[in-house]
């Protein structure tokens, strides 16, 4: 050791101050405690899954300043913190985070969203603490079979809103419906949780696409990040298939549709889940991204407005693009709709500090948020409830691209941009 | 003919393998430098080039002008000022820097660039293609891509066998001590090395954001194909190098086209085959 030497005095010093401070940290809040709700919010800021997080940033700031000093719960003013940590995409991490929340922080009340790599370990931990959870962004059918959910008896503690695996398959159906093809549908899912459920040939879209009348093609799971989509290319174009459907990352559809040029094979239709709900990736693909088609959760053209900033969905994404000066994501919507739901449970609940009484709260849900109504009813099963989803195409716009709802007899409400025409 | 195909492509693609690995071969050549930090590294350079094609209005392939020279520089830097701190006779130092460096680099870049899936766009080259034969075709891309592994390792070799600072390689290589004893500076030839690496990984960082898109945390994914194309090919062994990745791009090929599940299964079979009957690799660093 040179230079500035701790030595034994100050060392000891130090370790006092150390074995100290929590004990004075934890004094001086203890009294403002009593009339603070404390809510935890988990989502992915880093990692695969951090373009889910992207507009976290502006609505906790937006969420924040609406809260101002505080809501009026049970007939007393509440302040409302809201402690927000990052899952970087690994479901060790989210549910390490979370019983962090729970067992340190004390929340009263605990959100998650993004895929079920963030939203399973979280609920997880929360019904094994016995903590209220709401969450979202994740098919309803990974979040509650992926947690080993019995439709008959369901969770307690934890509660979802987002739409299913029969959602996707109704959209994407009715999309195709008003183009001609001769109905042979290549399908292209890799072998991770989504695309295993997407394409199991009993519960996925294969049998549903059956019985509609279309013939699906489909060649096996390939690996994540693959470099080389000819063998499935080759298939396809040997059974005449012009429609191609799938779930995929991004870096994996590029290098297939890449080599769908190269290799001269054009379908007419290309709907795929997951990959395309970004402008970004649309933008990243050029002249070659128009035309291409998506399940839509949510857009700026959506009828509804939230609850808790009164923004309509078009001027939700305006805010977020003056803040920002990024574009509008389908995220957005729903992390906004999270934090509506979880006040408007605060407010409601008689009694904050009661796990039981948030509990009831969540269950009497009945709220108008700004991707729809939530409203959990016990159906698809209890502890999940739906909400809507179409389908689309991303158009050419005067700059960059625009997300043109092209089908909506699944959800009626939310207006239709025009039909599905096919690529060039 | 569709086999024909299959196999063509997976060669192509073994280009780009061998361009992840030629990096990795090259600095562990030198100085027994395991890279952890490369697949991010590719990245960076693949992030540098959409900063310069968006600010100049170059395309891609001519951003690597500046490109190539300012990961050198980094790579320089990198060696010169920290990793040459963790050479000696443990592997682990390097292993374990190059690790946080990999973490360090993608959330700085996350932290600059978001997490949004980017590319590069060059013009028509990411579709075009020649129609070989009816079944057959060569997307220019992947030609290219394939022709500048070619060059990048015949170059290297070159440079290597050619040269006085492959002399210079070559010789801290054999016996680090005793080229410092006739009067080699070890730290600047190891910082060398280590630029001429990054140079190539602009190459393959620019070839990757071309071909699909990239987004800051999916460097390491893309870093494994190196390894093994450097395992494969045996260790120091530049033009086995290549040779190990065009191995890797055809087990691939025909894996995926029994059954697309088998596509990186049959690469990693074929390098765990490599490892089990030949540890030292296919083509083992010859001895001059």
């Amino acid at each position: 050791m040179t230079g500035t030497s701790i030595t034994r005095r100050r060392a000891a010093q130090l370790g006092a101050g150390l074995v100290g401070a929590p004990a004075l940290l934890r004094l001086s809040p203890a009294r403002a405690a009593d009339d603070v709700i404390r809510v935890g919010y988990v989502n992915a800021l880093t990692g695969p899954l951090a373009g889910f997080g992207e507009a976290d940033g502006f609505i906790l700031e937006q969420v924040r300043k609406i809260l101002g000093d505080g809501i009026q719960s049970g007939g007393k003013k509440w302040k409302v913190e809201i402690i927000a940590k990052d899952s970087q995409s690994n479901p060790n991490r989210a549910a390490e985070v979370a019983q962090e929340l729970i067992l340190s922080n004390k929340v009263d009340l605990l959100l998650a969203t993004s895929a079920p790599e963030t939203v399973n370990p979280v609920a997880d931990q929360a019904e094994a603490n016995e903590t209220p959870c709401v969450t979202t962004n994740c098919p309803w059918q990974p979040y509650f079979f992926g947690r080993n959910g019995d439709p008959a008896k369901g969770f307690k503690y934890t509660y979802h809103y987002f739409w299913g695996l029969e959602d996707v398959i109704a959209a994407y159906l009715a999309m195709w419906d008003g183009v001609p093809t001769n109905k042979i549908v290549a399908g292209l899912f890799p072998n991770d949780a989504d695309g295993n459920a997407w394409g199991d040939p009993k519960l996925g879209l294969p049998p549903a696409f059956d019985k509609a009348g279309y013939k699906i093609v489909d060649p096996g799971r390939y690996q994540v990040m693959s470099n080389d989509f000819t063998a499935q290319i080759a298939a396809y174009k040997k059974a005449g298939c012009e429609i191609v459907v799938g779930n995929m990352i991004p870096p994996d559809f590029a290098t297939f549709w890449g080599q769908c040029a190269q290799q001269g094979f054009k379908p007419k239709i290309v709907t795929i889940g997951k990959a395309l709900l970004f402008p970004s990736v649309i933008d990243s693909l050029g002249a070659r991204g128009a035309g291409l088609s998506s399940e839509v959760w949510w857009t700026p053209s959506h009828p509804y407005k939230s609850g808790l900033s009164g923004q309509s969905c078009k001027q939700l994404c305006d805010a977020y693009t003056a803040a920002t000066k990024r574009p509008w994501t389908q995220p957005l919507g729903y992390v906004h709709s999270l934090f509506e739901i979880a006040i408007d449970v605060l407010k409601r609940a008689k009694d904050v500090k009661s796990s039981a009484s948030v509990l009831e709260a969540i269950a009497s849900t009945d709220y108008k948020s700004v991707v729809g109504p939530v409203k959990w009813t016990g159906q698809p099963v209890k502890n999940v409830t739906k909400t809507p989803l179409v389908a689309g195409q991303w158009r050419k716009a005067a700059n960059g691209f625009d997300l043109v709802i092209a089908e909506n007899k699944t959800a009626p409400e939310i207006p239709l941009g025009g039909k599905l025409e096919p690529l060039a | 003919m569709e086999w024909a195909n299959s196999i063509l492509q997976g060669v192509l693609t073994g280009g780009l393998y061998a361009l992840f690995a030629a990096g990795l071969s090259l600095i562990f050549g030198v100085m027994r430098l395991v890279n952890i930090a490369h697949g991010d590294l590719i990245v960076l350079a693949a992030y540098l080039a959409l900063v310069v094609t968006q600010t100049l209005g170059v395309d891609p392939l001519t951003s690597l002008a500046l490109v190539a020279p300012g990961m050198a520089l980094i790579g320089y830097g990198l060696q010169r000022f920290l990793l040459n701190h963790t050479l000696g006779d443990d592997l682990l130092p390097p292993l374990l820097v190059t690790f946080g460096l990999s973490v360090i680099v993608q959330n700085g870049l996350l932290e600059v660039f978001t997490a949004d899936s980017r590319r590069l766009q060059a013009g028509g080259l990411e579709t075009a293609a020649w129609p070989v034969m009816p079944g057959l075709s060569v997307g220019a891309l992947p030609a290219l891509q394939f022709a500048v592994a070619v060059a990048v390792v015949g170059g290297l070799q070159l440079l290597f066998y050619k040269t006085a600072i492959g002399r210079a390689f070559r010789a801290v290589s054999d016996d680090a001590e005793t080229a410092e004893l006739v009067g080699l500076d070890n730290r600047h030839v190891f910082a060398l090395a280590m630029a001429l690496s990054l140079a190539i990984v602009a190459i393959a960082g620019v070839f990757l954001a071309v071909r699909a898109n990239f987004d800051p945390s999916i460097g390491p994914a893309r870093l494994i194909f190196g390894f093994e194309a450097v395992i494969i090919g045996g260790l120091g062994n530049l033009w086995g190098t290549l040779a190990g990745g065009i191995i890797l791009g055809v087990a691939q090929a025909v894996g995926a086209k029994i059954d697309p599940g088998w596509q990186l299964l049959a690469g990693h079979i074929a390098f765990l085959a490599v490892l089990a009957f030949r540890p030292e690799g296919l083509f083992p660093r010859v001895r001059h």
